[in-house]
Protein backbone atom coordinates (compact mmCIF):
# COMPACT_ATOMS: atom_id res chain seq x y z
CA UNK A 1 0.00 0.00 0.00
CA UNK A 2 1.58 3.50 -0.95
CA UNK A 3 1.28 6.42 0.67
CA UNK A 4 -2.47 8.05 0.06
CA UNK A 5 -2.10 11.68 0.09
CA UNK A 6 -4.78 12.91 1.92
CA UNK A 7 -4.81 16.62 2.41
CA UNK A 8 -7.00 16.87 5.17
CA UNK A 9 -10.62 18.30 4.08
CA UNK A 10 -9.45 17.80 0.28
CA UNK A 11 -10.96 15.51 -1.93
CA UNK A 12 -9.51 11.95 -1.24
CA UNK A 13 -9.09 9.53 -3.89
CA UNK A 14 -12.41 7.16 -3.41
CA UNK A 15 -11.24 3.46 -4.80
CA UNK A 16 -7.83 4.07 -2.72
CA UNK A 17 -9.62 5.31 0.51
CA UNK A 18 -12.02 1.41 -0.01
CA UNK A 19 -8.78 0.02 -0.31
CA UNK A 20 -7.41 1.11 3.09
CA UNK A 21 -10.59 0.16 4.49
CA UNK A 22 -10.48 -2.99 3.31
CA UNK A 23 -7.07 -3.84 4.53
CA UNK A 24 -7.86 -2.94 7.82
CA UNK A 25 -11.17 -4.57 8.97
CA UNK A 26 -8.92 -7.79 8.60
CA UNK A 27 -6.89 -6.70 11.51
CA UNK A 28 -7.01 -7.92 15.11
CA UNK A 29 -10.02 -6.18 16.69
CA UNK A 30 -7.51 -5.14 19.71
CA UNK A 31 -5.62 -2.82 18.11
CA UNK A 32 -8.05 0.77 18.55
CA UNK A 33 -5.36 3.11 16.58
CA UNK A 34 -3.60 1.78 13.59
CA UNK A 35 -0.97 4.30 11.95
CA UNK A 36 0.63 3.66 9.11
CA UNK A 37 3.11 5.75 7.56
CA UNK A 38 1.94 9.35 9.20
CA UNK A 39 3.66 12.20 7.84
CA UNK A 40 2.32 15.58 9.26
CA UNK A 41 3.50 19.45 7.97
CA UNK A 42 3.10 22.84 9.89
CA UNK A 43 3.32 24.62 6.63
CA UNK A 44 7.22 24.06 5.81
CA UNK A 45 8.10 22.34 9.22
CA UNK A 46 7.95 18.49 8.52
CA UNK A 47 6.68 17.57 12.14
CA UNK A 48 5.39 13.59 11.76
CA UNK A 49 8.06 12.11 9.86
CA UNK A 50 6.55 7.92 8.85
CA UNK A 51 5.02 6.95 11.99
CA UNK A 52 3.61 3.64 12.21
CA UNK A 53 2.30 2.72 15.52
CA UNK A 54 -0.69 0.92 16.63
CA UNK A 55 -2.71 1.56 19.87
CA UNK A 56 -3.71 -1.41 21.90
CA UNK A 57 -7.30 -1.65 23.60
CA UNK A 58 -7.56 -0.79 27.32
CA UNK A 59 -3.80 -0.12 27.96
CA UNK A 60 -2.47 2.87 28.50
CA UNK A 61 0.07 3.80 25.74
CA UNK A 62 2.87 5.94 27.12
CA UNK A 63 4.66 8.45 24.34
CA UNK A 64 7.73 9.90 25.62
CA UNK A 65 10.69 12.05 23.57
CA UNK A 66 12.45 15.23 24.16
CA UNK A 67 10.31 18.77 23.78
CA UNK A 68 9.59 19.33 20.38
CA UNK A 69 10.01 15.98 19.21
CA UNK A 70 6.03 16.08 17.79
CA UNK A 71 4.27 13.79 21.00
CA UNK A 72 1.29 16.70 21.38
CA UNK A 73 0.96 16.68 17.13
CA UNK A 74 0.88 12.95 16.88
CA UNK A 75 -2.36 12.95 19.98
CA UNK A 76 -3.78 15.84 18.70
CA UNK A 77 -3.93 13.94 15.04
CA UNK A 78 -5.32 11.16 16.54
CA UNK A 79 -8.89 13.41 17.15
CA UNK A 80 -7.58 15.79 14.61
CA UNK A 81 -7.72 19.08 16.93
CA UNK A 82 -4.17 19.62 15.22
CA UNK A 83 -6.76 20.89 11.99
CA UNK A 84 -7.01 24.02 14.16
CA UNK A 85 -3.83 25.34 13.44
CA UNK A 86 -4.00 27.14 10.03
CA UNK A 87 -2.02 25.22 7.20
CA UNK A 88 -1.83 21.76 8.18
CA UNK A 89 -1.19 18.76 6.33
CA UNK A 90 -0.78 15.17 6.28
CA UNK A 91 -0.10 12.55 4.10
CA UNK A 92 -0.56 8.36 5.25
CA UNK A 93 -3.62 7.38 7.67
CA UNK A 94 -4.82 6.23 11.00
CA UNK A 95 -7.35 4.16 11.10
CA UNK A 96 -9.51 4.18 14.11
CA UNK A 97 -11.50 0.55 15.17
CA UNK A 98 -11.32 0.13 10.89
CA UNK A 99 -12.26 3.90 9.29
CA UNK A 100 -9.59 5.91 8.32
CA UNK A 101 -10.45 9.32 10.25
CA UNK A 102 -7.84 11.05 8.04
CA UNK A 103 -10.51 10.30 5.09
CA UNK A 104 -12.99 13.08 4.19
CA UNK A 105 -15.94 10.41 5.18
CA UNK A 106 -15.42 10.87 8.68
CA UNK A 107 -16.75 13.84 10.44
CA UNK A 108 -14.82 15.09 13.54
CA UNK A 109 -17.53 15.61 15.29
CA UNK A 110 -18.16 11.90 15.46
CA UNK A 111 -14.40 11.56 16.12
CA UNK A 112 -14.30 13.72 19.11
CA UNK A 113 -17.86 12.06 20.67
CA UNK A 114 -15.58 8.65 20.91
CA UNK A 115 -12.08 10.43 21.33
CA UNK A 116 -11.96 12.65 25.03
CA UNK A 117 -9.20 14.58 25.75
CA UNK A 118 -7.82 15.85 28.88
CA UNK A 119 -4.99 19.04 27.74
CA UNK A 120 -1.92 20.06 29.69
CA UNK A 121 -3.15 22.82 31.33
CA UNK A 122 -6.65 22.46 33.20
CA UNK A 123 -9.78 23.62 31.05
CA UNK A 124 -12.88 24.10 32.87
CA UNK A 125 -15.28 26.52 31.42
CA UNK A 126 -16.08 29.44 33.43
CA UNK A 127 -19.43 27.45 34.75
CA UNK A 128 -20.55 25.81 37.75
CA UNK A 129 -18.99 22.09 38.26
CA UNK A 130 -22.72 20.81 36.99
CA UNK A 131 -21.71 22.32 34.11
CA UNK A 132 -19.04 21.76 32.68
CA UNK A 133 -19.68 17.97 33.00
CA UNK A 134 -22.98 18.43 31.60
CA UNK A 135 -21.91 20.31 28.72
CA UNK A 136 -20.51 17.22 26.72
CA UNK A 137 -23.84 15.39 26.83
CA UNK A 138 -25.99 18.68 26.36
CA UNK A 139 -24.23 19.45 22.94
CA UNK A 140 -25.08 15.65 22.19
CA UNK A 141 -28.55 17.01 22.31
CA UNK A 142 -29.31 15.05 25.81
CA UNK A 143 -31.98 17.26 27.65
CA UNK A 144 -33.32 15.14 30.06
CA UNK A 145 -32.73 16.58 33.40
CA UNK A 146 -32.38 13.38 35.82
CA UNK A 147 -30.26 11.53 32.46
CA UNK A 148 -28.02 14.55 33.29
CA UNK A 149 -27.81 14.40 36.75
CA UNK A 150 -26.88 10.29 36.49
CA UNK A 151 -24.49 11.22 33.67
CA UNK A 152 -22.86 13.97 36.30
CA UNK A 153 -22.79 11.61 38.95
CA UNK A 154 -21.11 8.43 36.91
CA UNK A 155 -18.63 11.00 35.41
CA UNK A 156 -17.45 12.63 38.59
CA UNK A 157 -17.71 8.85 40.58
CA UNK A 158 -15.81 7.49 37.72
CA UNK A 159 -13.35 10.34 38.01
CA UNK A 160 -13.01 9.35 41.67
CA UNK A 161 -13.73 12.81 42.69
CA UNK A 162 -17.96 12.97 43.42
CA UNK A 163 -17.28 12.54 47.12
CA UNK A 164 -15.20 15.87 47.32
CA UNK A 165 -17.24 17.55 44.53
CA UNK A 166 -20.99 16.13 45.14
CA UNK A 167 -21.87 19.13 47.67
CA UNK A 168 -19.86 21.78 45.46
CA UNK A 169 -22.31 21.38 41.91
CA UNK A 170 -23.41 24.77 41.61
CA UNK A 171 -20.15 26.58 42.38
CA UNK A 172 -17.97 27.68 39.93
CA UNK A 173 -15.34 25.19 38.80
CA UNK A 174 -12.39 28.14 38.53
CA UNK A 175 -12.85 27.93 42.50
CA UNK A 176 -11.12 24.33 42.50
CA UNK A 177 -7.66 23.79 43.06
CA UNK A 178 -5.35 22.49 39.57
CA UNK A 179 -5.35 19.03 40.58
CA UNK A 180 -9.30 19.29 41.08
CA UNK A 181 -10.10 21.17 37.93
CA UNK A 182 -7.92 18.49 36.02
CA UNK A 183 -9.92 15.79 37.14
CA UNK A 184 -12.98 17.57 36.72
CA UNK A 185 -11.62 17.68 32.96
CA UNK A 186 -11.07 14.40 33.31
CA UNK A 187 -14.67 13.65 34.44
CA UNK A 188 -15.95 15.71 31.79
CA UNK A 189 -14.11 14.11 29.32
CA UNK A 190 -15.86 10.57 30.82
CA UNK A 191 -18.70 12.35 30.31
CA UNK A 192 -19.29 12.10 26.81
CA UNK A 193 -18.37 8.15 27.40
CA UNK A 194 -15.46 7.80 24.95
CA UNK A 195 -13.74 4.73 23.88
CA UNK A 196 -10.42 6.53 24.21
CA UNK A 197 -8.73 9.25 26.67
CA UNK A 198 -5.83 11.09 24.81
CA UNK A 199 -3.99 13.03 27.96
CA UNK A 200 -1.39 15.23 26.72
CA UNK A 201 1.33 16.08 29.93
CA UNK A 202 -1.92 15.66 32.22
CA UNK A 203 -0.08 16.22 35.14
CA UNK A 204 2.68 18.82 33.94
CA UNK A 205 1.06 21.78 35.78
CA UNK A 206 0.25 19.84 39.11
CA UNK A 207 1.78 19.00 42.16
CA UNK A 208 2.77 15.55 43.31
CA UNK A 209 0.15 14.75 45.44
CA UNK A 210 -2.40 15.52 42.75
CA UNK A 211 0.02 13.68 39.95
CA UNK A 212 -0.36 10.57 42.65
CA UNK A 213 -4.10 10.63 42.51
CA UNK A 214 -4.09 11.28 38.64
CA UNK A 215 -2.05 8.36 38.19
CA UNK A 216 -4.21 6.13 40.28
CA UNK A 217 -7.01 7.38 38.38
CA UNK A 218 -5.47 6.88 34.97
CA UNK A 219 -4.66 3.11 36.63
CA UNK A 220 -8.35 2.63 37.13
CA UNK A 221 -9.93 4.04 33.80
CA UNK A 222 -7.79 1.54 32.03
CA UNK A 223 -10.31 -0.43 32.50
CA UNK A 224 -12.75 0.55 30.54
CA UNK A 225 -11.03 2.86 28.42
CA UNK A 226 -7.94 2.93 26.18
CA UNK A 227 -5.71 5.54 27.07
CA UNK A 228 -2.66 7.56 25.44
CA UNK A 229 -0.74 9.40 27.11
CA UNK A 230 2.23 11.89 26.22
CA UNK A 231 4.56 12.63 29.30
CA UNK A 232 7.86 14.26 30.13
CA UNK A 233 8.21 12.03 33.59
CA UNK A 234 9.91 9.09 33.20
CA UNK A 235 9.01 7.43 36.19
CA UNK A 236 5.48 7.91 35.15
CA UNK A 237 5.69 6.36 32.01
CA UNK A 238 7.12 3.49 33.63
CA UNK A 239 5.15 3.26 36.55
CA UNK A 240 1.44 3.39 34.39
CA UNK A 241 1.94 2.64 31.32
CA UNK A 242 1.78 -0.80 29.28
CA UNK A 243 3.77 -0.08 26.11
CA UNK A 244 5.57 3.04 25.29
CA UNK A 245 6.74 4.98 22.27
CA UNK A 246 9.92 6.81 22.15
CA UNK A 247 9.55 9.77 19.70
CA UNK A 248 12.47 11.61 18.33
CA UNK A 249 12.66 14.99 15.88
CA UNK A 250 9.45 13.52 14.46
CA UNK A 251 9.82 9.56 14.11
CA UNK A 252 9.09 7.16 16.51
CA UNK A 253 12.41 5.54 17.27
CA UNK A 254 11.00 2.48 19.35
CA UNK A 255 7.76 1.39 20.76
CA UNK A 256 7.31 -1.61 22.78
CA UNK A 257 6.37 -3.09 25.85
CA UNK A 258 6.94 -0.18 28.35
CA UNK A 259 9.18 -3.06 30.90
CA UNK A 260 11.43 -3.24 27.71
CA UNK A 261 11.83 0.04 26.82
CA UNK A 262 13.36 0.95 30.25
CA UNK A 263 14.86 -2.34 30.77
CA UNK A 264 16.48 -3.62 27.56
CA UNK A 265 15.88 -1.13 24.93
CA UNK A 266 17.27 -1.84 21.60
CA UNK A 267 17.90 1.68 20.10
CA UNK A 268 21.14 3.33 21.70
CA UNK A 269 18.84 6.82 21.76
CA UNK A 270 16.09 5.17 23.61
CA UNK A 271 18.75 4.70 26.28
CA UNK A 272 20.43 7.84 25.81
CA UNK A 273 17.07 9.30 26.81
CA UNK A 274 15.69 6.99 29.52
CA UNK A 275 18.97 7.52 31.02
CA UNK A 276 18.74 10.86 30.88
CA UNK A 277 21.31 11.52 28.70
CA UNK A 278 19.83 13.70 26.86
CA UNK A 279 16.04 15.66 26.32
CA UNK B 1 34.00 36.33 45.12
CA UNK B 2 35.46 39.24 42.77
CA UNK B 3 32.14 41.96 42.18
CA UNK B 4 32.11 42.90 38.37
CA UNK B 5 30.40 45.74 39.38
CA UNK B 6 31.95 48.97 40.86
CA UNK B 7 29.70 49.82 44.20
CA UNK B 8 30.18 52.86 44.16
CA UNK B 9 29.68 53.70 41.00
CA UNK B 10 26.38 51.28 40.94
CA UNK B 11 25.20 53.40 43.95
CA UNK B 12 25.58 56.69 41.88
CA UNK B 13 23.52 54.96 39.31
CA UNK B 14 20.98 53.84 41.54
CA UNK B 15 20.55 57.54 42.26
CA UNK B 16 19.83 58.72 39.40
CA UNK B 17 17.48 55.70 37.87
CA UNK B 18 15.37 56.80 40.86
CA UNK B 19 15.27 60.16 40.40
CA UNK B 20 14.67 59.72 36.65
CA UNK B 21 11.55 57.75 37.44
CA UNK B 22 10.37 60.29 39.54
CA UNK B 23 10.57 63.16 37.08
CA UNK B 24 8.70 60.98 34.71
CA UNK B 25 5.46 59.96 37.52
CA UNK B 26 5.56 64.04 37.43
CA UNK B 27 5.54 64.66 33.59
CA UNK B 28 2.85 61.51 33.75
CA UNK B 29 0.59 63.30 36.22
CA UNK B 30 1.02 66.74 34.47
CA UNK B 31 -0.57 65.55 31.38
CA UNK B 32 -3.46 63.75 33.40
CA UNK B 33 -4.29 66.74 35.22
CA UNK B 34 -4.55 68.62 31.90
CA UNK B 35 -7.31 66.83 30.89
CA UNK B 36 -8.93 66.90 34.11
CA UNK B 37 -8.28 70.60 33.74
CA UNK B 38 -10.07 71.01 30.42
CA UNK B 39 -12.57 68.85 31.03
CA UNK B 40 -13.64 70.92 34.60
CA UNK B 41 -13.68 74.10 32.35
CA UNK B 42 -16.34 72.54 30.20
CA UNK B 43 -18.27 71.23 33.05
CA UNK B 44 -18.25 74.64 34.97
CA UNK B 45 -18.94 76.92 31.76
CA UNK B 46 -21.76 73.99 30.75
CA UNK B 47 -23.19 74.10 34.54
CA UNK B 48 -22.99 78.35 34.66
CA UNK B 49 -24.87 78.48 31.63
CA UNK B 50 -27.36 75.49 31.65
CA UNK B 51 -28.18 74.92 35.35
CA UNK B 52 -30.96 77.98 35.60
CA UNK B 53 -33.08 76.39 33.16
CA UNK B 54 -33.02 72.88 33.74
CA UNK B 55 -36.07 72.67 35.51
CA UNK B 56 -39.13 69.93 35.38
CA UNK B 57 -40.85 72.26 32.53
CA UNK B 58 -37.89 72.52 30.41
CA UNK B 59 -37.75 68.22 30.12
CA UNK B 60 -41.27 67.60 29.37
CA UNK B 61 -41.77 70.57 27.15
CA UNK B 62 -42.40 70.78 23.29
CA UNK B 63 -40.00 73.13 21.32
CA UNK B 64 -40.66 76.66 21.05
CA UNK B 65 -39.03 79.61 19.27
CA UNK B 66 -39.72 81.41 22.83
CA UNK B 67 -37.00 80.53 25.53
CA UNK B 68 -39.20 80.47 28.65
CA UNK B 69 -41.80 78.35 26.92
CA UNK B 70 -38.85 75.79 25.09
CA UNK B 71 -38.72 72.16 26.51
CA UNK B 72 -37.08 69.51 25.20
CA UNK B 73 -38.82 66.31 25.26
CA UNK B 74 -39.29 65.84 21.55
CA UNK B 75 -35.42 66.15 21.12
CA UNK B 76 -35.10 63.39 23.57
CA UNK B 77 -37.87 61.43 22.35
CA UNK B 78 -35.65 61.45 19.21
CA UNK B 79 -32.70 60.22 20.71
CA UNK B 80 -34.62 57.58 22.28
CA UNK B 81 -35.99 56.49 19.03
CA UNK B 82 -32.72 56.46 17.24
CA UNK B 83 -31.29 54.28 20.33
CA UNK B 84 -34.13 51.88 19.83
CA UNK B 85 -33.07 51.33 16.28
CA UNK B 86 -29.22 51.47 16.61
CA UNK B 87 -28.93 49.01 19.04
CA UNK B 88 -30.20 45.75 17.41
CA UNK B 89 -28.95 46.95 13.95
CA UNK B 90 -25.38 47.30 15.15
CA UNK B 91 -25.82 44.54 17.60
CA UNK B 92 -26.71 41.87 14.76
CA UNK B 93 -24.58 43.21 12.27
CA UNK B 94 -21.48 44.50 13.81
CA UNK B 95 -21.62 40.99 16.18
CA UNK B 96 -22.71 39.00 13.49
CA UNK B 97 -19.92 40.14 11.20
CA UNK B 98 -17.30 40.05 13.95
CA UNK B 99 -18.41 36.23 14.38
CA UNK B 100 -17.54 35.79 10.78
CA UNK B 101 -14.46 37.59 10.45
CA UNK B 102 -12.77 36.16 13.79
CA UNK B 103 -14.18 32.83 13.60
CA UNK B 104 -15.17 31.67 10.58
CA UNK B 105 -13.46 33.25 7.63
CA UNK B 106 -10.17 31.77 6.86
CA UNK B 107 -7.24 33.78 7.23
CA UNK B 108 -6.35 35.26 3.53
CA UNK B 109 -6.48 38.05 1.05
CA UNK B 110 -10.41 38.37 1.46
CA UNK B 111 -10.20 38.32 5.25
CA UNK B 112 -7.25 40.98 5.47
CA UNK B 113 -9.02 43.26 2.66
CA UNK B 114 -12.17 43.54 4.81
CA UNK B 115 -10.62 43.65 7.54
CA UNK B 116 -8.25 46.83 6.60
CA UNK B 117 -11.65 48.64 5.00
CA UNK B 118 -13.50 48.21 8.07
CA UNK B 119 -11.13 50.11 9.80
CA UNK B 120 -10.26 52.36 7.51
CA UNK B 121 -14.19 52.94 7.46
CA UNK B 122 -13.61 53.82 11.51
CA UNK B 123 -11.68 56.63 10.61
CA UNK B 124 -13.73 58.39 7.76
CA UNK B 125 -15.73 61.62 9.18
CA UNK B 126 -19.11 61.83 9.79
CA UNK B 127 -20.22 63.69 7.90
CA UNK B 128 -19.69 61.48 4.78
CA UNK B 129 -21.72 58.96 6.46
CA UNK B 130 -24.13 61.51 6.37
CA UNK B 131 -24.00 61.82 3.24
CA UNK B 132 -24.69 58.40 2.44
CA UNK B 133 -27.42 57.68 4.74
CA UNK B 134 -28.99 60.83 2.64
CA UNK B 135 -28.64 59.08 -0.53
CA UNK B 136 -29.65 55.94 0.42
CA UNK B 137 -32.51 55.89 3.36
CA UNK B 138 -33.50 59.25 2.77
CA UNK B 139 -33.50 59.60 -1.26
CA UNK B 140 -33.03 56.14 -2.33
CA UNK B 141 -34.99 53.92 -0.43
CA UNK B 142 -37.04 57.03 0.20
CA UNK B 143 -38.11 56.97 3.90
CA UNK B 144 -37.25 60.81 4.23
CA UNK B 145 -35.72 62.27 7.45
CA UNK B 146 -37.11 59.86 9.88
CA UNK B 147 -36.09 57.69 12.71
CA UNK B 148 -35.36 55.22 10.81
CA UNK B 149 -32.69 57.07 8.48
CA UNK B 150 -31.53 58.48 11.36
CA UNK B 151 -30.79 55.35 13.38
CA UNK B 152 -29.65 53.50 10.38
CA UNK B 153 -26.84 56.02 9.64
CA UNK B 154 -25.91 56.30 12.73
CA UNK B 155 -25.93 52.67 12.83
CA UNK B 156 -23.54 52.63 9.89
CA UNK B 157 -21.31 55.25 11.50
CA UNK B 158 -20.66 53.08 14.84
CA UNK B 159 -20.53 49.78 13.17
CA UNK B 160 -16.92 49.94 12.34
CA UNK B 161 -16.07 50.51 16.02
CA UNK B 162 -17.90 48.19 17.14
CA UNK B 163 -16.81 45.71 14.72
CA UNK B 164 -13.05 46.21 15.79
CA UNK B 165 -14.16 46.09 19.59
CA UNK B 166 -16.53 42.73 19.00
CA UNK B 167 -13.46 40.83 17.30
CA UNK B 168 -11.32 42.05 19.95
CA UNK B 169 -13.33 40.63 22.76
CA UNK B 170 -14.03 37.35 21.12
CA UNK B 171 -9.83 37.14 19.97
CA UNK B 172 -9.71 37.61 24.14
CA UNK B 173 -11.72 34.26 25.10
CA UNK B 174 -8.96 31.78 25.87
CA UNK B 175 -8.18 29.51 22.97
CA UNK B 176 -8.38 26.67 25.63
CA UNK B 177 -11.74 26.74 26.27
CA UNK B 178 -12.96 26.55 22.48
CA UNK B 179 -10.74 23.62 22.12
CA UNK B 180 -12.31 21.84 25.23
CA UNK B 181 -15.57 21.94 23.55
CA UNK B 182 -14.17 20.91 20.25
CA UNK B 183 -12.81 18.28 22.01
CA UNK B 184 -15.66 16.90 23.12
CA UNK B 185 -17.34 16.94 19.51
CA UNK B 186 -19.03 20.62 19.33
CA UNK B 187 -19.33 21.86 16.61
CA UNK B 188 -17.96 25.18 15.56
CA UNK B 189 -21.00 27.00 16.40
CA UNK B 190 -21.91 24.93 19.44
CA UNK B 191 -19.02 25.79 20.13
CA UNK B 192 -19.29 29.94 19.28
CA UNK B 193 -22.86 29.81 20.78
CA UNK B 194 -22.13 27.99 24.43
CA UNK B 195 -18.40 28.83 25.18
CA UNK B 196 -17.10 31.94 23.17
CA UNK B 197 -20.19 34.39 23.08
CA UNK B 198 -20.75 34.03 26.95
CA UNK B 199 -17.27 34.66 27.22
CA UNK B 200 -17.38 37.38 24.93
CA UNK B 201 -20.61 38.82 25.71
CA UNK B 202 -19.20 40.95 28.48
CA UNK B 203 -16.75 43.08 26.58
CA UNK B 204 -19.04 43.10 23.75
CA UNK B 205 -21.66 45.15 25.44
CA UNK B 206 -19.31 47.43 26.75
CA UNK B 207 -17.97 48.22 23.27
CA UNK B 208 -21.50 48.29 21.80
CA UNK B 209 -22.44 50.48 24.40
CA UNK B 210 -19.33 52.90 24.34
CA UNK B 211 -20.28 53.02 20.74
CA UNK B 212 -24.23 53.96 21.13
CA UNK B 213 -22.80 56.49 23.35
CA UNK B 214 -21.04 58.29 20.33
CA UNK B 215 -23.95 57.87 18.44
CA UNK B 216 -26.12 59.68 19.93
CA UNK B 217 -23.93 62.31 20.11
CA UNK B 218 -23.00 62.77 16.83
CA UNK B 219 -24.86 66.27 14.91
CA UNK B 220 -22.97 66.24 11.36
CA UNK B 221 -24.68 63.49 10.16
CA UNK B 222 -27.97 64.52 11.34
CA UNK B 223 -27.67 67.85 9.53
CA UNK B 224 -27.30 66.52 6.56
CA UNK B 225 -29.80 64.48 6.81
CA UNK B 226 -31.96 67.79 7.21
CA UNK B 227 -33.08 66.65 10.60
CA UNK B 228 -35.30 69.65 11.44
CA UNK B 229 -34.03 71.88 14.53
CA UNK B 230 -37.57 73.33 15.24
CA UNK B 231 -40.32 70.56 15.58
CA UNK B 232 -42.96 70.71 17.27
CA UNK B 233 -44.81 66.56 17.33
CA UNK B 234 -43.23 64.22 19.39
CA UNK B 235 -41.77 61.18 17.24
CA UNK B 236 -43.96 58.28 17.98
CA UNK B 237 -42.48 55.42 15.49
CA UNK B 238 -39.90 54.37 13.10
CA UNK B 239 -41.44 56.55 10.54
CA UNK B 240 -41.78 59.59 12.32
CA UNK B 241 -39.90 62.91 11.83
CA UNK B 242 -37.82 63.97 14.46
CA UNK B 243 -34.97 65.78 16.00
CA UNK B 244 -32.26 64.79 18.20
CA UNK B 245 -30.46 66.13 21.54
CA UNK B 246 -27.11 67.36 19.91
CA UNK B 247 -29.61 68.89 17.18
CA UNK B 248 -30.96 71.20 19.86
CA UNK B 249 -27.79 71.80 21.20
CA UNK B 250 -26.42 73.24 17.53
CA UNK B 251 -29.72 75.32 16.28
CA UNK B 252 -29.76 76.84 19.62
CA UNK B 253 -25.82 77.25 19.73
CA UNK B 254 -25.88 78.79 16.20
CA UNK B 255 -28.93 81.30 16.81
CA UNK B 256 -27.68 82.18 20.80
CA UNK B 257 -26.63 85.66 18.58
CA UNK B 258 -30.29 86.27 18.06
CA UNK B 259 -31.49 85.48 21.47
CA UNK B 260 -29.30 85.51 23.99
CA UNK B 261 -31.38 82.61 26.38
CA UNK B 262 -30.64 79.99 23.52
CA UNK B 263 -27.29 80.13 24.94
CA UNK B 264 -28.78 78.93 28.19
CA UNK B 265 -31.07 76.65 26.84
CA UNK B 266 -28.05 74.50 24.78
CA UNK B 267 -26.00 74.38 27.64
CA UNK B 268 -29.33 72.83 29.84
CA UNK B 269 -29.22 70.33 26.80
CA UNK B 270 -25.88 69.77 27.12
CA UNK B 271 -26.37 68.55 30.61
CA UNK B 272 -29.22 66.31 29.82
CA UNK B 273 -27.02 64.86 27.34
CA UNK B 274 -23.91 64.28 28.92
CA UNK B 275 -26.28 63.05 32.16
CA UNK B 276 -27.61 60.21 29.52
CA UNK B 277 -24.17 59.40 28.28
CA UNK B 278 -23.21 59.27 31.85
CA UNK B 279 -25.90 56.73 32.27
CA UNK B 280 -24.71 54.88 29.61
CA UNK B 281 -21.32 54.46 30.23
CA UNK B 282 -22.42 53.23 33.97
CA UNK B 283 -24.30 50.82 32.40
CA UNK B 284 -20.77 49.37 30.37
CA UNK B 285 -18.86 49.62 33.97
CA UNK B 286 -21.30 47.64 35.37
CA UNK B 287 -21.96 44.90 32.98
CA UNK B 288 -17.89 44.72 33.04
CA UNK B 289 -17.67 44.70 36.30
CA UNK B 290 -20.10 42.38 37.03
CA UNK B 291 -19.99 39.67 34.53
CA UNK B 292 -16.53 39.74 33.61
CA UNK B 293 -15.07 36.21 34.12
CA UNK B 294 -11.24 35.99 35.18
CA UNK B 295 -9.35 32.92 33.49
N1 LIG C 1 0.93 25.45 15.75
C1 LIG C 1 2.14 25.16 15.24
N2 LIG C 1 2.58 25.82 14.15
C2 LIG C 1 3.79 25.55 13.64
N3 LIG C 1 4.63 24.63 14.12
C3 LIG C 1 4.25 23.94 15.20
C4 LIG C 1 2.98 24.17 15.82
N4 LIG C 1 2.86 23.35 16.88
C5 LIG C 1 4.00 22.64 16.93
N5 LIG C 1 4.84 22.98 15.92
C6 LIG C 1 6.17 22.39 15.66
O1 LIG C 1 6.04 21.01 15.51
C7 LIG C 1 7.05 20.32 16.22
C8 LIG C 1 6.43 19.37 17.21
O2 LIG C 1 5.76 20.11 18.21
P1 LIG C 1 4.93 19.43 19.37
O3 LIG C 1 4.15 20.48 20.06
O4 LIG C 1 4.18 18.27 18.83
O5 LIG C 1 6.10 18.90 20.32
P2 LIG C 1 6.00 18.16 21.71
O6 LIG C 1 6.74 16.89 21.56
O7 LIG C 1 4.62 18.09 22.19
O8 LIG C 1 6.86 19.11 22.63
P3 LIG C 1 6.65 19.48 24.19
O9 LIG C 1 7.20 18.33 24.94
O10 LIG C 1 7.47 20.70 24.37
O11 LIG C 1 5.19 19.70 24.42
C9 LIG C 1 7.92 21.40 16.84
O12 LIG C 1 9.03 21.58 16.02
C10 LIG C 1 7.06 22.62 16.86
O13 LIG C 1 7.86 23.77 16.71
MG1 LIG D 1 3.51 18.98 23.84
Amino acid sequence: MGVIANKMGLQVNPTAKESIAKKINTQKNNIVYDTKELNLWYGHTHALKNINLEIHEKEVTAIIGPSGCGKSTYIKTLNRMVELVPGVRTTGSISYKGNNILGKTMKVEDLRTKVGMVFQKPNPFPKSIYENIAYGPKIHGIRNKKLLDQIVERSLRGAYIWDELKDRLNENAFGLSGGQQQRLCIARALAIQPDVILMDEPTSALDPKSTLKIEELVQELKKDYSIIMVTHNMQQAARISDRTAFFLNGEVVEFDNTNKIFSNPSDKRTEDYISGRFG
Amino acid sequence: MIKQFDETQLKNRMNSRVRNNRIWKFIFFLSTLFGLFVLAILMIRVVMDGISFLHMDFLTGRLSTDPDRAGIMGALLGTVWVVLVVIPVTLIVGVGTAIYLELYAKRGKFKSFIETNISNLAGVPSIVYGLLGLTVFVRMMDFGNVVLAGGLTLSLLVLPILIVSAQEALRAVPGHLAEASYGMGATKWQTIRRVILPAALPSILTGSILSLSRAIGETAPLTVLGIPALLIPFPEGLFDTFTALPMQIYYWTLDSSLVAEYANLAGATIIVLLALLFLLNSVAIFIRNKFQHRY
